[in-house]
């Protein structure tokens, strides 16, 4: 188990006050909350956070912290001291709800005990429904034309007789539906955390996640879509493929097509009751002038077109 | 372990599907004063207040999770929470704006 230095975590002195601290998580959360913040490892960062928080922010367990000594380095493997809580006692429950509050690290409950206050609830007569849980699921943007099925592994706590609590995987084959949309969660009835003494399982949702794609950019139900155009399609109007999730249809491209302008294909976003609209941005490509031929052509087109397109700026 | 077998499929949550109060209280894991602290701030609207029973429309989910987030991680007032969102709300339809306009050819 790797030792977490929960001061160079919130980049404080082991000497700050709670005050420092304070001003050191709520600035740093500010920045890495993955509600937040654009930062790629913001949720791994956010965790980290919360945790050094969690355990600074208690003077009880600052002190029991801060007994393991100073001569620690983050990520050294570390094996907890034998009775070394000794003398301490830790009140109270963890604050849930958090987006970090999820999964504290193996450090964090070897040292602190397991969160989530699930001890003590094993009693005969006690019965209570299981907690929901959240995922999510990583798509691609064609998934959400055809649905797809992903293979989940869910890891949860669970008290064994004993009333020792454990992680136990669980594995899950599920559907996605066609149709889903960024950000959109699933529901799949009791299929969250068990419910204790025969109480009902909680539900489990999860959070649909598009990956980026290389061609196609997801607003709600609707895509958007550049596309690539030689001068003279854009001048003359032409019929060309353009691709879909869905396959390549085919889009008439008026005359006097001019780069930048938008053109709507119904009906071609992400399937629904109502479903959404593809967006295609058109994008005028010159060919190269790699060739004599080529540049002899240019030369010619400017000889040709009595053409200023800066005639707009007064030059 | 159940990886062969059929596998399980949920409903999607969308304009067309509600959550009751508790529902939508269990699924955020905050009681649900919580929500009704969060409808009296503005920050969501049940689809109905004629009923008995407030119904929210499903999408609104995931506003919910953050605004709890938001509330616990950062320790902000619901003023705050309904501020954060709003300016959330505004810079991510931005970013895609500016994406939009960056997006390499």
């Amino acid at each position: 188990m790797e030792y977490k230095d929960y001061y160079q975590i919130l980049g404080v002195e082991r000497d700050a006050t709670q005050d420092e601290i304070k001003r050191a998580y709520r600035k740093l959360a500010r920045k890495y909350h993955p509600d937040v913040s654009k930062e790629a490892d913001a949720e791994d960062r956010f965790k980290e956070m919360a945790e050094a928080y969690e355990v600074l922010k208690d003077p009880e367990k600052r002190a029991a912290y801060d007994q393991l000594g100073a001569n620690w380095q983050g990520g050294q493997d570390f094996r907890p001291p034998p009775d070394w809580d000794a003398g301490f006692e830790f009140s109270g429950g963890f604050g849930g709800g958090g987006a970090g509050a999820a999964s504290f690290s193996d450090f964090f409950e070897t040292l602190f005990g397991q969160q989530g206050g699930m001890g003590g609830m094993g009693g005969a007569g006690f019965r209570s429904r299981g907690e929901d849980h959240h995922a999510r699921v990583l798509i691609d943007v064609e998934d959400a034309f055809h649905g797809t099925q992903r293979n989940l592994t869910l890891h949860a706590p669970e008290v064994d007789q004993q009333g020792h609590v454990r992680t136990r995987e669980r594995s899950l084959n599920v559907r996605i539906p066609k149709g889903v949309r960024q950000g959109q969660h699933i529901r799949l009835s009791g299929q969250g955390h068990p419910g204790m003494g025969g109480g009902q399982a909680g539900d489990l949702y999860l959070e649909v996640d598009f990956k980026p794609h290389p061609l196609y950019r997801v607003e709600g139900r609707d895509l958007y879509l550049d596309l690539p155009l030689a001068p003279w399609e854009a001048a003359l109007g032409a019929r060309v493929k353009v691709p879909t999730p869905d396959g390549p249809v085919d889009m008439r491209i008026p005359a006097n097509s001019r780069s930048g302008s938008k053109l709507r294909l119904k009906g071609r976003g992400i399937p629904g009751k109502t479903p959404g609209d593809l967006y295609v941005t058109l994008k005028i490509i010159q060919p190269p002038a790699d060739s004599e031929k080529a540049k002899a052509f240019y030369q010619q087109m400017a000889e040709e077109f009595d053409f200023n397109p800066r005639a707009g700026m007064g030059v | 372990m159940t990886g062969q077998q059929e596998p399980l499929s949920g409903i999607i949550l969308d304009e067309t599907t509600t959550l009751t109060l508790d529902e939508l209280s269990g699924a955020c894991r905050v009681e649900r004063d919580a929500i009704v602290a969060l409808v009296e701030e503005g920050i969501v609207e049940p689809a109905s207040r004629e009923t008995t029973e407030w119904q929210f429309v499903a999408s609104q989910l995931p506003r919910v999770r953050t605004a709890m987030h938001l509330y616990h991680d950062l320790e902000l007032n619901l003023a705050g929470v309904a501020l954060a969102l709003e300016l959330l709300d505004e810079v991510n339809e931005l970013r895609s704006r500016l994406r939009q306009l960056e997006e390499p050819f």
